[in-house]
């Protein structure tokens, strides 16, 4: 197998698992465990495999085309480096899947957590093995979404939610600003490959963009590490099951901050900046750290703040920018991950097997616990460097940096003194959590008899604190190798000589060393009384909680800044924000007319025309009598509506534009006989002396104002269209459209052809609107019972039968009888003719005007006809028509026509002609747009009438009225 | 007859957006017709306005000689009239539902969701 390939299945093999145990069934503890730990031992076998090929620098690269028009590569890469984190990923990642096979109830839901985890694995592979840094980037924002869904899985829990959205938003912001810094990098190299960025280190730093490049990265680093400021996050993450502590505070999540920094040193490091930014924000970080964690009483928050407090450590290095720092930080990063890890599960057997972790009340436990507390115990030394342990040396490197001079500044001064303090402090913590957990009298009041935890349990402490010993003791050839590649492929021919021996002599680290120890087991005892108090924090930080300040924050930006916004700017009413929307709409359009140094071309004034200017004239009044008459009158100022549009109609005729006018002035009818239809079952006009109000000032300021805004916005509109009449017209699509509608389309009409055929889709997608509208009518009238007001005859209705009533000779209904009944023969004979017209219609739109959506409505128009001249009825005991079938056909006929073409290789819609000989007519254009055109037909038909039927219908029911009140009494069965 | 166009076209936005802000939703969906009329034009003036020249393929030809209409915004309102169709009945249709179950025919009035005195949207972190 390839390098490359196991690349790939490194990185894949997680997500797909997650995907699998997503879908396990709940019970599935075994299973889910075996699977995530043989996914981990394959992703940790694949590594080890490589590790030959990465070794002195050496590089395993894999490259796929992701998204070729912005040169972006999908790239997998590991160097020395990248394959110490994958194998840290891999490898604590198999000992906490044990762990957690022990450590989940059985009634939690597995299922959920070994697929988040599994997620993560992968999500955290992504990101040490991108090549690229946009890659990178979205590996980076993954693993702070999947750690925001593992510390909220017991999202029954308050505190879990709460420190999930904190994560989240902490470290997604990050997450956003290091996708700014790397487009940046991107824009400085001109290359996302990770490859080239590194070899561009100098271009980078004399860049002019540098330093906000810088910030962006590092906020995205600090954040993910948990620095101060931004460190408040993580104690908060601790409401995650201990498994998941274990593992993203240890080995993976936060380290990603480090190891972005590492990636970055050889480009960006070695600035003043750079030793100013990530030097204080590591060291305020390792000092408050490890001062926060003495005075914790939760075990699990105690190792949060003191996993803060060495991830300061490593900041620290980092930022000092000399090569051996960088080899101290990476040599710190796998010495932290194993004795974190441990510790986190000891403390999660410990919270398991007692029912607490609070401090207060555990005690004595080495007796119930002898192997668990001899573990910890060893775990705890490292973590507060005793020699012989693996912290010991990572330590005594960090004393080593510290007393070097790097830029004689006051923050490199007082490093040394600040490094010893912070070592003190983490003696202390150490030390407190040793004797406070396993030493004293035996605890009381626990909910459980604590007992050793089953071996398998215990088994990655063992193994974890075995690693701490044999590094501790044997360095130069057990994690010497390892080191040694992965500090090469970071500083390449800057590699600095080290040693990683146990001994050097007494010198000044050894002192400082010396110093933190005795000096720590003073301040635990100095201490003691404070500390055995119960207070929860430290003293006078005590009541600074980053938590409550990032909470005010929020509450602050996004709920008060954003009420008072509403309370400002928001309405409830309508009006209002249509009011807002339009006047927007003005300013919008009138700035580029400002910055365009707009002036109208009097000179075009010319071809005035009486004849239009009257037709547009009457037009203008027609709107304006209709707007005025609007409220009142409604028959009235729906024939002027009509008036206006038969203008816009005539507009179209005049102006070669055949198509529009046969359609607008099909649709003006339809829409009349839907309005009228529809006013039927309206609330009649407001006349009645209770209701018409006396008009108060305000309401007719408002008019004015809203008519003066419409005044404006209509000038502007006319301004508009003036200013575009009198310019010549540029070149647009428009020629590609005429040249090609005969000799490719196979018709003549170019308006036709091009809803057809060029916008065939488009025109789909518009049938299939005006279907859904029809359906959406029919559902919301389906059940509809007119309004009460609504139920009575209408006016003429009651007065012809008031006629009737009074004649002798008639009875009443007799006159409604007869009502129209000339007109209505002729509407009933009129019927074929329609037919035809609609036909012909439909026939000749691909060369003259006419087509499926005018030939639609116009067979629509036939039908309503019948209705109106012989009554619904009638017209239902005489017709079928069903038109949710003619819907459904014209939907398979449009549809299957352009799914036709891709059966034949071409893309949706393409459409075919082809000239057919017919018997007596001649040759005859066939095209498949013809086809098309006919689901267009059938489809107006339908929906037309679909919605015209559904309103005449109204008519038939009975009114909501006319439903009896059901009697109070017993019921009878007289009905 | 530039200057007489553009004025109808003016005069068609401005009663329709008259008519759009009243509170009355008859009055509003008058204004919505006469809205799409008036963007109607305004789309089909935009194209350069040409007499007696429609976009057909003269018999014979493959490609239309001379000056000829433009065939572009032709198409786009025709789109355009349908959907506007379509709006306008759903948009009655909404209004003869909402008096029949809300008793209202004004907007002010149709209070259903958001209660004039009802408590505003939660509101908590």
């Amino acid at each position: 197998m390839p390098g490359e390939t196991a690349l790939i299945v490194i990185l894949l093999l997680p997500f797909m698992a997650a995907f699998v145990a997503g879908f396990l069934p709940q019970t599935a503890r075994n299973t889910e465990a075996w699977l995530a730990g043989v996914v981990a031992v394959i992703g940790l076998g694949l590594s080890l495999w490589l590790y030959p090929q990465v070794t002195d620098g050496g590089v395993v690269r894999a490259e796929w085309t992701w998204m070729p028009s912005l040169g972006l590569n999908f790239v997998l890469r590991m160097d020395g480096f990248a394959w110490l984190f994958s194998v840290l990923i891999t490898g604590i990642g198999l000992l906490v899947v044990l762990y957690a096979r022990y450590y989940m109830s059985p009634s939690d839901p597995v299922p959920r957590f070994f697929a988040f985890f599994l997620a993560f694995m992968g999500a955290m592979l992504g990101l040490v093995l991108s090549g690229n840094i946009i890659q990178m980037a979205v590996f980076w924002e993954l693993t702070s979404i999947v750690s925001f869904l593992l510390i909220g899985y017991w999202h029954h829990n308050a505190s879990a939610r709460d420190g999930a959205r904190m994560a989240l938003t902490i470290t997604g912001t990050g997450g956003l600003c290091l996708l700014v810094g790397v487009l940046l990098i991107g824009h400085i190299v001109g290359s996302y490959d990770l490859d080239v960025v590194l070899a561009s280190g100098d271009t980078i730093r004399d860049h002019d963009l540098y330093a906000p490049t810088l910030i962006l990265v590092l906020l995205g680093a600090l954040t993910k590490s948990a620095q101060f400021p931004f460190h408040f996050w993580l104690p908060h993450a601790m409401a995650a099951p201990t498994p998941v502590s274990a593992y993203l505070h240890s080995a993976t999540m936060v380290k990603a901050g480090v190891f972005l920094l590492v990636r970055f040193w050889p480009v960006m490091a070695g600035t003043d900046l750079w030793f100013l930014i990530v030097g204080a924000a590591g060291l305020s970080t390792l000092l408050l750290g490890a001062y926060f964690a003495i005075f914790q009483q939760d075990l699990k928050g105690l190792l949060a703040y003191s996993t803060i407090s060495h991830l300061g450590l490593i900041t620290t290095l980092i930022g000092l920018g000399s090569p051996l720092g960088l080899v101290a930080a990476i040599f710190h990063i796998v010495n932290h991950a194993t004795f974190k890890a441990s510790l986190f599960m000891a403390a999660g057997i410990i919270d398991h097997e007692t029912g607490t972790r609070d401090m207060r009340r555990l005690s004595g436990l080495r007796r119930a616990l002898p192997i668990t507390a001899t573990l910890a115990m060893v775990a705890s030394a490292a973590m507060a460097g005793v020699p012989l342990l693996n912290g010991f040396l990572s330590k005594e490197m960090f004393f080593t940096e510290a007393v070097e001079n790097h830029t004689g500044s006051l923050l490199d001064q007082s490093l040394p003194y600040v490094a010893t303090l912070a070592g003190m402090f983490s003696v202390v913590y150490s030390l407190r959590f040793i004797h406070k957990v396993f030493f004293g009298p035996d605890a009381v009041g626990l909910e459980k008899e604590p007992h050793e935890p089953p071996h398998w349990m215990r088994l990655p402490i063992e193994l974890l604190v075995l690693a701490c010993l044999i590094v501790g003791i044997i360095p130069g050839i057990t994690i010497g190798p390892f080191l040694a590649s992965a500090v090469t492929s970071v500083l390449g021919p800057e590699t600095p000589y080290y040693s990683l021996s146990i001994w050097h002599g007494f010198n000044l680290p050894l002192l400082m060393s010396i110093v933190a120890l005795v000096g720590g087991v003073l301040i635990y005892l100095a201490l003691q009384r404070y500390l055995s108090s119960g207070i929860e924090g430290p003293p006078w930080f005590r009541n600074l909680k980053g938590q409550r300040i990032f909470e005010r924050l929020l509450v602050t930006l996004s709920w008060r800044w954003a009420k008072a916004l509403e309370k400002l700017l928001g309405t409830r009413k309508l009006q209002p924000q249509l009011r807002l929307l339009i006047g927007t709409v003005l300013l919008a359009a009138c700035l580029p007319l400002f910055m365009g140094r707009f002036a109208p071309n009097l000179s075009a004034f010319v071809g005035f025309d009486l004849g239009f200017a009257t037709m547009w004239a009457v037009g203008m009044a027609c709107a304006v009598i209709a707007a005025y008459q609007a409220k009142y009158h409604r028959l009235v100022a729906l024939m002027l509506m009509g008036g206006a549009g038969l203008v816009t109609c005539i507009t179209f005729v005049w102006f070669s534009a055949p198509d529009l006018a046969l359609t607008q002035l099909l649709v003006e009818i339809v829409t009349t006989v839907l309005i009228l239809l529809g006013l039927r079952w309206l609330p009649k006009r407001m006349d009645a002396p209770e209701l018409v109000r006396p008009a108060t000032l305000m309401v007719t300021l408002r008019r004015y104002r809203d008519l003066l805004l419409a005044i404006v916005a209509g000038l502007g509109t006319a301004a508009l269209s003036f200013a575009v009449m009198t310019r010549p017209a540029f070149d647009s699509v428009s020629r590609f459209f005429l040249e090609r509608a005969y000799t490719e389309g196979g018709g003549t009409n170019v308006v036709n052809v091009i809803l057809v055929d060029f916008r065939g889709f488009d025109t789909l997608g518009e049938v299939v609107v005006l279907a859904t509208v029809a359906i959406t009518i029919y559902v919301l009238l389906r059940r509809f019972r007119p309004a009460a007001e609504s139920v009575g005859l209408p006016e003429q209705q009651r007065i012809q039968a008031d006629f009737d009533a009074e004649q002798p000779h008639r009875r009443p209904g007799d006159t409604l009888t007869d009502y129209l009944n000339i007109p209505s023969v002729i509407m009933q004979w009129m019927f074929p003719v329609i037919i035809v017209l609609s036909m012909y219609l439909f026939l000749r739109g691909h060369e003259l005007p006419g087509g499926g959506f005018a030939a639609g409505i116009t067979m629509s128009i036939g039908f309503i006809l019948q209705y109106m001249a012989g009554g619904t009825r009638w017209v239902e005991a005489h017709l079928r028509i069903l038109p949710l079938r003619w819907i459904g056909w014209g939907l398979l006929f449009a549809g299957g026509t352009g799914i036709a073409s891709t059966l034949f290789g071409f893309p949706f819609l393409t459409s075919y002609f082809q000239y057919l000989e017919v018997p007596l007519i001649g040759r005859v254009p066939v095209a498949s747009a013809l086809l098309f055109d006919l689901g267009i037909f059938l489809l107006v038909v339908g929906a037309t009438v679909l919605i015209l039927i559904a309103l005449a219908h109204q008519s038939v029911r009975s009114p909501k009225a006319a439903r009896a009140p059901r009697p109070l009494g017993p019921v009878g069965g007289e009905q | 007859m530039d200057v007489a166009i553009a004025l109808l076209v003016g005069a068609f936005m401005t009663l329709g957006i008259f008519l759009m802000l009243s509170r009355s939703v008859i009055r509003m969906l008058l204004g919505l017709a006469l809205l799409g009329n008036g963007i109607n034009l305004l789309i089909f003036v935009s194209g350069r306005l040409s007499r007696e020249a429609p976009p057909i393929v003269p018999p014979g030809a493959y490609v239309p000689e001379g000056a000829i209409a433009n065939p572009l915004p032709q198409a786009l309102i025709l789109t355009a009239i349908v959907i506007g169709f379509a709006m306008f009945a759903y948009l009655l249709i909404l209004g003869m539902r909402a008096y029949q179950s809300l008793d209202a025919d004004h907007t002010d009035t149709m209070r259903l969701a958001e209660p004039e005195d009802g408590p505003r949207p939660p509101l908590s972190y």
